[in-house]
């Protein structure tokens, strides 16, 4: 197992350029010689299989979805950064890195974050010329906005579309090297298992969910691009399939998890209405550009909103933070909105939620204006509270979604398994302990444009694989494993429905191992979540049969390794006794209620090994080093 | 509330289907038309029947992936809404309701409400994208493109590829999907250079999968729930025109 960050030696800027030499390449000709299985065609895994394909590799592409363009980054808002710095305000390359490390509450590799920096202009340019449609000005230029965390206005968007149009550009650039031949795409196909030889990742099991024919798939090398594991919390704002287990099974073949306790709270997601909820929606953080966010001042007030007069309002944001205001992180964001419910000043039926305002916007330039620039988000909060936003301020409270930690990567985005890497929201790598908004598009494409066509290439070209295919034993093996697998819960027949039990963990993660969280609470987590594992293995209901399409049955194998997955971000969150971006322990906070950061115990990534059923997973550190940016308290007033 | 529902049941490809009720209650108005869905769902586990199986994903209207017909109308009732985002609110106590799959050759029924559209992709790999590599483009604001273009390319990309337009047209034709990206790319510079060949090359493939042609009845633009213009229709044609004459 390898455990080294490989960040390249040279000053903070030159790292990147420097290895862009040093590595090694594989000749034109001899690209068509490999193959390379890309597991998830959204941003990252599509972006990688395009151009790994364009560069002569062959790619088996597979999703779950029955096309690219399903992908959940379709459902990203509000934009994209880069430091373009096109409307003159002061941004740079070095304020992009700047702003995402502490952003990140200086629990990200400097190295990393400096290269994203560096490659989001490139970004912007590709999809450009893929023919994205990003919003212009009246003078044929492009438009930027403001998102949180930061002062200069540096996020491209489309409308609150940004992930759609992104990915239509993507997926073009795929759907182009699909007709070539040059990548193979397998559609409603899911990874149930990595397969290893000689300690090397050299393939993949799947199922086609619609046949159930479970499959081996062999390769010289393999990327995971399959997305974050929001979900585990049931309720979140991922989309309902998304899911851990090619991650959590790769894990289970010693890929390490770092940081599973780094999860983002967004501030403004519509509130949960009731019981019957499957999922939650966002409304983008761009709307804090022009929103601003209230709660009555007296307790309790159940008053309409509009008939509440200015000097009774609290515009808690703006009057804690004067110089970031409505615009702060969204961890902080988010913990605020909680306290201020939990003091009795939330509003709406449940008292959890609080009032994002638009009418002051309107009056100054006008509800076209608004209409232009957020039309789609007003008509979808429409859609689902049944209320106008135009008229009346919109309720939001804070929803699980998105993960900062993932499968552990070294700087060329390689896991602890040699020839497995993993790319955009299923690794841990740039994000620290708090994602910035309009972040997680840029790593996506990042690393499927921009990193991982090079440093796969070095790893190609700096090993002697053997020539390895499907009838490898190994193949054999871990196909039968994930038979015994699908075998042991059919042979189950239970009483409890798959969702009935999600439903359960969910509230278990989200009352102790979400926005705050204490030693107490971990420590129930970690008593409640193995039993109720062990609740599930025996009383689970399958419906139907293997070989058919079978939600439920993808359903229980997501559960399954979610069940696993929650007990190890209690652990990690237990372990990490300090407060940082989104993880909030109530044990170490500042007199104002801010995290509270130890550097001298915890400047580390948390990378967790993984060492069989129900034993406790062995913690690798990997030391942060900040050369550069002195960790601070982050100060957003 | 309680709700009845036709639901067109289907084992899977090769299979005849055919309709089978049931009857849900306690249903809130809050509750989305796919959670009424689930709610039924798990009642039909729990009484060890086989669940109706949909598309569905994001539940944000954005995905494209989930599609249904309601009562004859693709993604039900409203205007511009998808059927994930559709609320039992927008249906009365004692309502019937008649659920079908996307109806087209060109769709086959994976299962019950589920379809396949990969034709869809097809249609995309002949054509729907700029033939240029990763890297070395030029600065993002080298080309301005005029506001209204970029407003106007937007309008059509912003087409979510759920195929309502097909399965609402009595010809199942694919036009307003097909012209909604030849319209993208016709407005914006980096799409015009091989304006010709595309429009040439997805009509080609549109045609091969098996759609319909357009005879202008505009049930599309009614039912589409990006509400997406016909115009994209008369552009495709003024394209495809244009394109077969030089």
């Amino acid at each position: 197992m390898a455990f080294n960050s490989n960040i390249p030696k040279g000053p903070l800027k030159e790292k990147w350029t420097d290895h862009l030499f040093n590595m090694k390449l594989v000749n034109p000709a001899n690209k068509r010689k490999y193959k390379i299985i890309v597991v998830g065609t959204g941003l990252a895994g599509g972006s990688a299989a395009a151009t790994l394909a364009e560069l002569g590799y062959n790619v088996e592409a597979f999703s779950y979805h029955e096309s690219p363009r399903r992908a959940h980054s379709i459902a990203a808002q509000g934009g994209i950064n880069a430091a373009k710095n096109y409307p003159n305000d002061g941004d740079s390359i070095y304020r992009l890195f700047y702003d995402t490390i502490k952003g990140g509450d200086y629990r990200a590799r400097e190295a990393n974050v400096h290269r994203l920096a560096e490659i989001s202009n490139n970004i912007i340019d590709q999809c450009v010329a893929q023919g994205v449609p990003f919003a212009r000005e009246y003078g044929g230029l492009l438009d930027n906005r403001s998102f949180g965390g930061a002062q200069v206005s540096r996020t491209f968007y489309a409308r609150g579309q940004t992930g759609q149009q992104l990915l239509l550009g993507t997926y073009s650039a795929l759907t182009r090297q699909m007709k070539s031949g040059k990548v193979k795409f397998h559609p409603r196909h899911e990874m149930l298992d990595l397969v290893m030889v000689d300690d090397k990742a050299r393939g993949i099991i799947t199922r086609n969910l619609e046949t159930g024919e479970i499959k081996s798939h062999a390769a010289d090398a393999v990327i995971l691009a399959t997305g974050g594991y929001g979900n585990v919390f049931y309720l979140s704002t991922n989309a309902m399939a998304s899911n851990a287990t090619a991650a959590w099974r790769a894990h289970r073949k010693g890929a390490y998890f770092a940081n599973p306790c780094f999860t983002q709270i967004h501030p403004t997601c519509i509130p949960v209405s009731s019981e019957h909820q499957s999922k939650l929606t966002l409304m983008s953080e761009s709307l804090r550009n022009d929103g601003r966010v209230w709660v009555p001042k007296e307790k309790d007030d159940k008053r309409n909103p509009n008939e509440i007069p200015e000097d009774e309002r609290d515009y808690y944001l703006e009057r804690m933070y004067p110089s970031f205001g409505n615009l702060v992180p969204r961890d902080v964001a988010s913990r605020r909105a909680k306290n201020i419910c939990d003091a009795g000043h939330g509003v709406g039926s449940t008292g959890l939620a609080v009032y994002l305002d638009f009418n002051d916007v309107i009056s100054r330039k006008g509800q076209e204006w608004v209409a232009e620039k957020y039309g789609n988000l007003f008509d979808m909060y429409k859609q689902i509270t049944g209320d106008n936003p135009y008229v009346c301020p919109m309720m939001i409270y804070p929803a699980v979604h998105y993960t900062m930690g993932g499968l552990w990567v070294d700087y060329n985005l390689m896991s602890s398994i040699e020839g497995l890497h993993v790319l955009g929201e299923a690794n841990f790598s740039d994000h620290g302990a708090n994602r910035l908004g309009a972040s997680a598009l840029m790593q996506g494409l990042a690393d499927g444009y921009f990193v991982i066509p090079y440093t796969i290439g070095n790893y190609l070209a700096s090993n002697k694989l053997v020539d390895v295919d499907v009838d490898h034993p190994a193949f054999k093996e871990t196909e039968d494993e994930i038979k015994a697998f699908n075998t042991k819960l059919f042979s189950i027949n239970g009483t409890r429905t798959v969702d009935d039990f999600h439903k359960e963990l969910g509230k278990i993660m989200w009352d102790y191992v979400g926005m705050a969280r204490n030693k107490e609470g971990l420590e129930k987590a970690l008593i409640a979540i193995p039993k109720l594992r062990e609740e599930f293995w025996k009383d689970v209901k399958i419906p139907g049969s293997e070989s058919e399409f079978n939600p439920e049955l993808e359903k229980a194998g997501r559960l399954a390794d979610f069940l696993e997955l929650g007990e190890l971000m209690a652990r990690d969150a237990l372990n990490r006794q300090e407060s940082c971006g989104g993880h909030f322990r109530e044990e170490f906070q500042t007199e104002e209620n801010e995290a509270k950061r130890n550097d001298e115990d915890f400047t580390f990534a948390a990378a967790w090994e993984y060492k069989g059923e129900n034993q406790t997973p062995e913690l690798h550190k990997e030391d942060l080093n900040f050369e550069h940016v002195k960790p601070t308290t982050r100060s957003y007033k | 509330m309680q709700i009845n529902l036709k639901v067109w049941r289907q084992e899977n490809r090769q299979a005849v289907g055919g309709y089978k009720n049931y009857s849900v209650s306690d249903i809130s108005e809050h509750m989305s038309f796919f959670e009424m869905l689930d709610k039924l769902n798990n009642e039909l586990v729990c009484k060890d029947e086989d669940p109706i199986a949909f598309d569905h994903d994001c539940r944000e209207g954005i995905c494209g992936s989930c599609g249904v017909t309601i009562n004859g109308r693709a993604h039900g009732p409203l205007r511009g809404v998808t059927s994930c985002q559709l609320h039992m609110r927008s249906f009365k106590d004692g309502d019937t309701l008649v659920v079908e799959p996307w109806r087209a050759a060109s769709f086959p029924v994976i299962k019950d409400l589920v379809v396949d559209r990969t034709t869809f992709d097809r249609i995309m790999e002949s054509g729907g994208y700029v033939s240029i590599n990763t890297g070395g483009t030029p600065d993002a604001n080298a080309i301005p493109i005029s506001k209204l273009d970029a407003d106007a390319a937007f309008d059509s990309a912003t087409c979510i590829g759920c195929g309502a337009c097909v399965a609402i047209c009595k010809n199942s034709s694919a036009m307003l999907f097909v012209g909604a990206k030849v319209t993208q790319f016709t407005k914006l510079p980096q799409g015009k250079v091989e304006r010709r060949v595309r429009v040439k090359n997805m009509v080609a493939q549109m045609d091969a999968e098996g759609f319909g042609s357009c005879t202008n009845t505009g049930a599309c633009e009614a039912e589409c729930p990006k509400e997406i213009s016909l115009t994209n229709i008369a552009t495709l044609n003024k394209e495809y025109l244009k394109a077969s004459l030089c």
